[in-house]
């Protein structure tokens, strides 16, 4: 445990040698925290037990909107989607990235700053933007099908974002190409924390591109890892924007995403109380996901 | 370091299709822009005359002045407001005592966890009570409620570094918690409120949900990611280059800042990720 420190500012007047003062400090964030944060989930809470039309008396229902949820097929497909979505959003820019990031540690390369900001772009830009940028290049005259065209693969080239068979997985690529540029610059800054002894050291052992990734690589990459986890699977399970503006759901229904219920029920079904149990769920998703995150960082912190 | 031939040319492989991978999507829609209205591009031929006819276009049918304009002033508003809580808030949790500080401290930052996808709902019918329904506060003040989290947090570390001799020196001098903040602090702290109130620039300019259902009507209170996305749904089967236009003209402010500080974002982005 270390020492208690010294107030660094002030005496040690009132309340035992605390600052009030630093509630006046504290103040304007907390409120506008509390008044659209707080006071809002708290609401949602309170709606998810009702069903309400937004406009009519509402009628007390228990857990019924939450039993909705995990029993409609429709709303069971949009999760069952967002967990698909990972793969593409967390896992697969995940794995390239340490793939790339493992063999980079092994040359000396000309021009990182540039490859770095180059690969983060797709990272800032609107996703309203990035959506309206990849329904071109899947359109059915869109650059995509050209190209595949170009090299005499024109059998495979179609409207993808209206097939049934991909249009998930094209939805899922642009959460790909989306991801990599963060992941990839978080590990980059995770590897140059490592020292160059311990390459020196496991090359001295003989260890090839391998071995000296599981051994040294990953291993110091772990903390980078979690961070990576944890906000490329937020980014999944909360896919909206591109969603909407690109298929809205379809074709059919094999594109829906849980927000786009969320958002349906206050301007289109009127089912609000349903809407508000989505959201719970997905903020329950988003906890479950970042507690076991953590833990793993926890035990592999105590391990080391 | 190990300068294997093989590896070399392996790892500049990759990193030039990646890097071709991450820009070409933007550049394909920069061509589709700049080609003439209505022509027939493939995608990877340089476009044989250029002219920003299609910019002009977008501009003029999406209404895209008012929306740019609108999504300037919420952010500018939202950045300014959450950047000096921020420094407020941080400064307390970084050099004062005071009961329940590290409850009030997790409690904030888990703020960090919670999805507006999960508030809309609440804040909808809220504003709509209030009548705040398709105004910029509508957007403005959830936009400082989410922010001042991440700022909070962001701050609290800038202030625990700096925190140092100085201060020690002013405290001594009788200097009070204020001046402290105002004269010794503030302009050590610069960089890292540059930094954040970049960040938080990106954030505001970004958002489509909140301002999609709290301004559903309001044409002249309309963010640039809403317009867009009202644009380029009308015209679905419509001239893609004036789409590509309007979709570069949203795009542009956050690329120019993007230009300018670039160090600073990707720096910003991996630090305050490395932190959480």
């Amino acid at each position: 445990m270390p020492k208690a420190r010294r107030p660094l500012l002030g005496g040690r007047r009132a309340f035992g040698g605390s600052q009030p003062i630093a509630f006046l400090y504290l103040l304007p964030a907390f409120a506008f925290f509390i008044a659209f944060g707080v006071i809002p989930l708290g609401q949602a809470a309170f709606l998810s037990f009702y069903e309400w039309n937004g406009i009519t008396d509402r009628a007390f229902v228990g857990f019924d909107n939450y039993l909705t949820v995990f029993t409609d097929p429709k709303i069971r497909e949009a999760l069952w989607h967002s967990v698909i979505l990972i793969v593409f959003y967390a896992f697969l820019p995940i794995s390239v990235a340490l793939v790339v990031v493992g063999l980079m540690v092994r040359v000396r390369i000309r021009g990182q700053a540039v490859y770095r900001a180059i690969l983060f772009l797709p990272t800032i830009l609107p996703l309203t933007v990035v959506a309206v940028t990849w329904r071109w290049i899947y359109a059915p005259d869109g650059p995509l099908n050209r190209a595949l065209d170009a090299v005499g693969l024109d059998g495979i080239s179609r409207a993808w974002l209206g097939d049934f068979t991909f249009a998930l997985p094209a939805l899922g690529f642009v959460g790909t190409w989306v991801t990599f540029g963060l992941v990839f610059v978080l590990f980059m800054a995770g590897v140059q924390k490592i020292s160059t002894e311990q390459y020196e050291a496991a090359r001295i052992d003989g260890a090839g591109v391998v071995r000296e990734f599981f051994a040294v690589t990953l291993p110091s990459l772990r903390r980078e890892i979690t961070v990576a986890l944890v906000l490329t699977i937020t980014a999944a399970l909360r896919n909206f924007d591109v969603v909407f503006v690109t298929t809205r759901g379809g074709p059919g229904t094999n594109t829906e995403v849980p927000s786009m219920f969320i958002f349906r029920s206050v301007f289109q079904t009127r089912t609000v109380g349903l809407g508000a149990a989505i959201g719970v769920v997905l903020m329950l998703e988003l906890l479950i996901v970042n507690m076991a995150v953590l833990w793993y960082r926890r035990r592999g912190e105590v391990e080391s | 370091m190990i300068e294997s031939r093989v590896e070399k040319r392996t790892i500049y492989v990759v990193m030039v299709g990646a890097s071709f991978i991450a820009i070409y999507p933007l550049l394909s829609i920069v061509l589709l822009a700049l080609n003439e209205p209505g022509k027939r591009i493939s995608g990877f031929t340089i476009p044989e005359s250029i002219t920003l006819e299609n910019f002009f276009t977008a501009w003029e049918r999406g209404g895209f002045s008012q929306a740019l304009r609108s999504s300037a002033i919420i952010a500018v508003t939202v950045v300014a407001a959450s950047v000096a809580f921020s420094v407020l808030a941080g400064y307390a949790f970084a050099t004062m005592r005071f009961p329940f500080k590290n409850t009030l401290f997790v409690v904030l930052v888990a703020g960090l966890m919670l999805p507006y996808e999960a508030l809309i709902i609440p804040l909808f019918f809220g504003f709509r009570d209030l009548g705040l329904i398709d105004t910029r506060w509508a957007t403005i003040l959830p936009q400082i409620g989410f922010s001042v989290s991440f700022g909070t947090f962001w701050m609290r570390a800038t202030f625990e570094s700096l925190v140092g001799s100085t201060v020690e020196a002013a405290r001594l001098d009788g200097a009070n918690s204020w001046d402290i903040l105002a004269k010794v602090l503030l302009p050590l702290a610069r960089p890292a409120m540059l930094s954040l109130a970049a960040l938080l620039f990106l954030f505001t300019w970004n958002d489509f949900l909140l301002a999609l259902v709290l301004i559903p009507q309001n044409e002249s209170a309309q963010t640039a990611p809403l317009a867009l996305s009202f644009f380029a749904g009308q015209r679905r089967g419509g001239d893609p280059s004036v789409i590509a236009a309007a979709a570069l003209l949203v795009a542009l402010p956050v690329l120019v800042m993007y230009v300018i500080l670039q160090r600073r974002f990707i720096r910003g982005i991996a630090v305050g990720a490395e932190k959480g």
